[in-house]
């Protein structure tokens, strides 16, 4: 499905800064990476470190201020504003903490909502479902789902559209020990079986075990982490 | 509208709320809509049934009750015959009594004198028209206080006795007073003070010498619009068209003041309120929305999505209200000038809507402004 010789997401020098005069902070420090189609990268470091811009940044949801981003060959920061919403939709897959789904939506209109952004009317939310372990519970809503639960959803949800790139928000963040393994598992999972990239900013060292390639951020700059799992 | 049906659905206890303040508001205008056709009618049907274009009043006449305040002879009355574009020019007098039929009904009536075969003669429902000097054609809802034909109606004071002839079609009431339709010279006679205990005769009119009435009611020619103001300088008249003639009929302008202010008012407090409810609304799933526009869904898609749940919640209980209120006016008691008509509470309700719609649309316009990085990070 994927070109596998054309790297998922390229970032190259990227420098990112936020807030104003004395409060600016370099969130991103020269970063550069490569993350190719099939592969699981963590991210892990402090809060406040820039896992979270470099999400940002890697999702069009931002622009660095110098440096480039190239997802599966696009350079992001070439695109408007609305194309960048659009190449999302079609491109890149979130997960976010908790899930962040919406609570009036049972699991199987989640995925749907999201196949009809994009406008794709015939999704399989069955297959997709079962995929993530979730099919027994396609007719619940997020209030009546377990944080696991809702994460999985969350990720199936991000699914949707066939994405060649996967960005994953502290997905274990309200996990206890046990879920978040099940959780990355079925990320890697995913990302061995589909092809699709994965990218996952965590500060949860437990889970790294299942993940292909580990880098480590401190105040913005990306490196090999000192203590390798 | 899938997003938004789900979340009518799921939030339905906030959305109820919301409408039934909505439908309580379109119970209220529909209720005034009535009211204010009501008092309209009672007020001025008499007048909006008249064919003229037109009333000339005598010149400086005060603007309210100017019907009855005012005096015109014979030469104001020549003056507008001959005037360019004016088909017809008759004289017609304005007054109010008060009487009481032989079964003791007391009953106050807006006398209309009118020339038997003129233009303002009134088409009868039942009965004759205007034509015997003691003859009166009567409002239509007269019927039901028990007035028929044949009733004679002896007028306090003068003890003349007039005989109900015919009933108008339809309502024609003159500041809240059921109009009767004479003879101008039998309203000259009553008004010169000339007349006599009894039904008025053929001999007291011809031995009379009273060239006045109260205005002229003037017909434009078809498609013209005459230069009333050149013929009132000649004339010494004062000429106000007929809905500018509602104006100078008893109360007509400050109850229909009053009333559009209300109804104003209701129209503002339902855009502001349906306003401040989506405000809420959006801002309480603020962070829903960074979500989907971080997943690519475009600002258009969720503004339309937002107007669409909007429109429903304000379509259904505006029309939810509205049936209410229609419910409720058809129970009115008849002492109440109430009148159900289709087109002020048609457009009653689109204005409910439209101004529900656009609080509705300010409010949700922020979604446009709402940054999909909140989708990051943190919970809420």
């Amino acid at each position: 499905m994927n070109d596998v010789t054309t790297s998922a997401l390229e970032v190259a020098n990227a420098v990112l800064e936020l807030g104003d005069g004395d409060s600016r902070v370099r969130a991103l420090d020269d970063v550069s990476l490569t993350v190719m189609p099939g592969e699981l990268l963590a991210v892990v470091g402090p809060s406040g470190s820039g896992k979270s811009s470099l999400l940002a940044i890697s999702g069009a949801l931002a622009r660095p201020d110098s440096g480039t981003v190239r997802v599966h060959g696009t350079e992001l920061s070439a695109l408007s504003k609305s194309a960048a919403t659009r190449f999302r939709l079609r491109n890149i897959g979130f997960v976010f903490q908790s899930g962040n789904l919406l609570p009036s939506l049972t699991a199987t209109d989640q995925l749907r909502l999201a196949g009809r952004l994009a406008g794709n009317r015939r999704i399989d939310t069955h297959a997709l479902l079962d995929s993530v372990g979730m099919a027994h519970r396609a007719g619940h809503r997020p209030g009546q789902l377990s944080g696991g639960e809702r994460q999985r959803v969350g990720i199936a949800r991000a699914l949707v559209n066939a994405p060649s790139l996967l960005l994953v928000d502290e997905p274990t963040a309200a996990l206890d020990r046990r879920r978040s393994h099940e959780v990355v598992q079925l990320l890697a999972e995913r990302a061995h079986g589909s092809g699709v990239a994965v990218v996952m900013v965590t500060h949860d060292r437990d889970v790294l075990e299942h993940c292909d390639r580990v880098l480590e951020m401190i105040d913005g700059r990306l490196g090999v982490p000192a203590l390798q799992h | 509208m899938f997003l938004a049906l789900r979340e009518l659905r799921f939030a339905r206890g906030r959305f109820a709320l919301m409408g039934t303040v909505i439908a309580l508001i379109s119970v209220l205008v529909v209720l005034l809509s009535g009211l204010s056709s009501g008092l309209v009618n009672d007020g001025v049907s008499g007048l909006k049934a008249l064919p003229a274009t037109a009333f000339a009043f005598d010149e400086g006449t005060m603007k309210d009750n100017a019907f009855s305040r005012s005096v015109v002879d014979d030469d104001q009355l020549a003056a507008w015959h001959d005037a360019d574009g004016i088909a017809e020019a008759e004289p017609m007098g304005v007054n109010i009594v008060n009487g009481v039929t032989a079964d003791g009904i007391q009953v106050d009536l807006t006398l209309f004198g009118i020339e038997p075969d003129g233009f303002l003669a009134p088409a009868v429902s039942t009965g004759r028209g205007v034509g015997a000097v003691d003859g009166i054609v009567v409002s239509e809802p007269l019927r039901e206080q028990g007035i028929e034909l044949g009733t004679v109606v002896t007028l306090d004071r003068l003890d003349v006795e007039l005989t109900v002839v015919g009933f108008t079609q339809g309502q024609a009431t003159f500041g809240h007073v059921d109009v009767a339709y004479l003879p101008l010279d039998t309203w000259r006679l009553l008004a010169a003070g000339a007349s006599e205990p009894g039904a008025p005769t053929r001999q007291q009119i011809d031995s009379l010498d009273f060239p006045f009435a109260s205005v002229v009611a003037l017909l434009a020619e078809d498609g013209v619009s005459p230069d009333f103001a050149a013929t009132d300088d000649s004339a010494g008249t004062t000429t106000m068209t007929l809905t500018e003639a509602f104006n100078a009929s008893p109360g007509y302008e400050a109850e229909t003041l009053t009333l559009s202010m209300i109804q104003i008012f209701l129209y503002a407090i339902c855009a502001l309120v349906v306003g401040a409810f989506f405000t809420v609304w959006t801002i309480q799933r603020s962070h829903d929305i960074a979500v989907l526009r971080a997943m690519g869904a475009s600002s258009r898609y969720l503004l339309r999505d937002s107007l669409a749940q909007a429109a429903i919640l304000l379509v259904s209980f505006t029309a939810i209200g509205v049936a209410a209120g229609v419910g409720m006016g058809a129970a009115m008691p008849d002492a109440m000038p109430f009148a159900l008509e289709l087109e002020p509470i048609a457009l009653a309700s689109c204005l409910t809507i439209g101004l529900g719609l656009l609080g509705a649309a300010v409010a949700v316009v922020r979604i446009a402004r709402i940054d999909p990085l909140r989708a990051l990070g943190g919970q809420r």
